[in-house]
């Protein structure tokens, strides 16, 4: 949905989306890294059941959560990647047993 | 209770953050900054340090009231004051408690005074199909422009307004993004209530000028311009396709893949809230303010507030306001004397009432359209719990008296935003259907934590006491215990 201007000579790293592997910019958010290859969705969540992806990229919103390296709810437009980063769609909770 | 390790923890870096910092240090008090990015800027200047002018451009693109930031930082970064990047302020408290969150290790550290510069966030705009992925805000195209150097990959349609709108547009033009429209919300009757400020904001003339310059760049760009428009939804299943909205009494929609939406900026005054500091409502800019004196002082005496989280002044004022908390504390923790104070404040007060003209021109000229203060029934309201207007309505009929009894029958604002983003049209759809001022209908009660932080993290927390017997010194609030419903 977003690309970026120029490649800049910054470090690159390696990330994991869902299994897929992304290259990003040291220092650049997860959110942003996701954005600028091609994801939109980043969860589905617990009440609607509807995708939602970023929407205020400064940590207020709270959309676009995801899961790291196993530890869900995880606001992605705060963080910055890290190599080897695992990161997952967060997927609504498993439905609990009558 | 741990004992103080600082005079006085500020929390954000924006420009209030950071000149509140620099003047406590220079003023000999031990300052630390808590900030949740890895760059001094805030929002405003996000990045700023990164974004010099050699190479990509980006600075040329963001504009000259962009680097001006740089020289705020260097200040900063020149100055004694510590700095904690990288980190979230989940609590604070009246007894100088500041919980942290750097790295995954939580901590709570204590401070005499705490200078709260925690900045705005977009105004929320709920309007028919805003959760679906592509509706993003205006900010949020910037936020990536400047802390990622991308743009929009394909085309994008804009729609709202006030000057963070037509100054991403412009920079968006600028940098090569394909702009299918700009919409502009404005409500006609706003520009006849804006005439009657505009002598007050004569001082700032050159301001208004830049705004005319972004809106003649973008027209100059071919970009299409669309004035008065309402009914604007955003339409897709799962995620958006088109954006639909009315001008000149027609039906429109444009196909786009992106919609930016911006109704201008609302302080974030989470933190503030968290500790019941006053406030009262504001209607020009139709958000809560902390209620604060000219040096930041709020009803709590350990804690000052600076910069847009109290009250929207914009970047320039929020400078002065920063600075301003930090004199004040270095005069409430002895470092100066009271006619030092009012010596080093005269310059920044006299700044600030400079600005006040421009910024009641531009609160009038751009209030939001009523419904995106209070949307149709259909419309979500709640984004995390899915609660729509008309949900809060019906339990306005059926006796529900403000926000908080809301929550408990709808879980509006029980999600994992805590309100941020529901809480101004949740107490506006109440109010109107209570027939009620929202001063009166009042807002969510915010608790700590306000940022997440898992049970483990709690569980290790660094700077409290094992001793079990120092739970009893863990403050309480009245209302409490009241076993009160919200």
């Amino acid at each position: 949905m977003y690309r970026k201007r120029r490649d800049a000579d910054r470090q690159r790293v390696r990330i994991d989306f869902d299994g897929r592997t992304i290259e990003a910019e040291a220092g650049t958010t997860v959110a942003a890294a996701l954005l600028c290859n091609g994801v939109v969705a980043f969860r589905d969540p617990v009440v609607s059941g509807t995708p939602r992806g970023p929407h205020c990229m400064i940590g207020a919103c709270f959309e676009c959560l995801v899961e790291i390296d196993g530890v869900p709810g995880q606001q992605a437009c705060l963080i910055p990647v890290r190599e080897g980063m695992c990161i997952g769609r967060q997927a609504p909770l498993p439905a609990v047993a009558p | 209770m741990t004992a103080f390790r600082h005079d006085v923890a500020v929390v954000g870096a924006g420009p209030a953050g950071m000149a509140a910092a620099t003047a406590a240090a220079e003023l000999g008090l031990d300052t630390v900054l808590f900030d949740e990015q890895p760059a001094p800027g805030g929002q405003i200047y996000r990045n700023v340090e990164a974004n010099r002018d050699a190479g990509s451009g980006l600075a040329g693109l963001l504009g000259d009231d962009y680097v001006r930031g740089r020289r705020l930082a260097e200040a900063f970064r020149a100055g004694s004051a510590a700095y904690a990047p990288g980190t979230s302020v989940w609590e604070i408290e009246p007894d100088g408690t500041v919980g942290t969150l750097r790295d995954g290790r939580a901590a709570l550290v204590r401070a005499r005074r705490i200078v709260v510069s925690a900045g705005a966030m977009e105004r929320p705009v709920p309007i028919p199909g805003w959760t679906l992925p592509g509706v993003m805000t205006a900010g949020a195209a910037q936020t990536l422009l400047k802390a990622a150097d991308a743009i929009p990959d394909g085309p994008v349609v804009l729609a709202g307004s006030g000057p963070l709108h037509y100054l991403v547009a412009w920079q968006l033009v600028s940098a090569g993004a394909e702009i299918r429209a700009i919409l502009d919300t404005t409500p006609r009757a706003n520009t006849r209530a804006a005439l009657a400020q505009l002598p007050g904001a004569l001082g700032q003339l050159a301001q208004i000028r830049k705004g005319r310059r972004w809106i003649a760049g973008i027209r100059a760009a071919g970009v299409r311009f669309v004035r008065h428009v309402s009914a604007l939804a955003a339409v897709g299943t799962d995620r958006l396709d088109a954006v639909d909205y009315e001008a000149d009494g027609r039906k429109e929609r444009i196909e786009t893949p992106l919609l930016l939406l911006h109704q201008g900026v609302v302080p974030n005054n989470q933190l503030a809230d968290s500790i019941d500091c006053a406030r009262r409502w504001d209607n020009v800019q139709a958000c809560w303010h902390t209620q604060a004196d000219a040096w930041g002082a709020t009803s709590v005496d350990t804690v000052a507030v600076a910069g847009d989280c109290a009250g929207i002044g914009g970047a320039l004022a929020a400078e002065h306001r920063g600075r301003l908390a930090g004199i004040d504390a270095a005069a409430r923790l002895g470092k100066i004397d009271a006619g030092t104070r009012d010596r080093l404040s005269r310059e920044p007060l006299a700044a600030l009432r400079r600005l006040a003209g421009l910024r009641r021109f531009l609160d009038t000229l751009y209030a939001p359209a009523a419904p995106f203060l209070s949307p149709r029934d259909e419309v979500v309201v709640c984004r995390c719990e899915g609660v729509t207007a008309g949900e809060l309505r019906d339990v306005a009929a059926h006796g529900c008296m403000g926000p908080n009894q809301a929550k408990a029958f709808t879980r509006a604002g029980m999600g994992p935003c805590q309100g941020r983003m529901c809480g101004l049209a949740v107490a506006n759809v109440i109010a109107g259907a209570r027939g009620r001022p929202v001063a009166e209908i009042g807002a969510f009660r915010v608790r700590p934590p306000v940022k997440p932080l898992t049970v483990g993290q709690l569980a290790d927390l660094e700077g409290v006491s094992r001793d079990i017997a120092s739970l009893d010194a863990m403050p309480t609030r009245p209302g409490d215990e009241a076993g009160e419903t919200a």
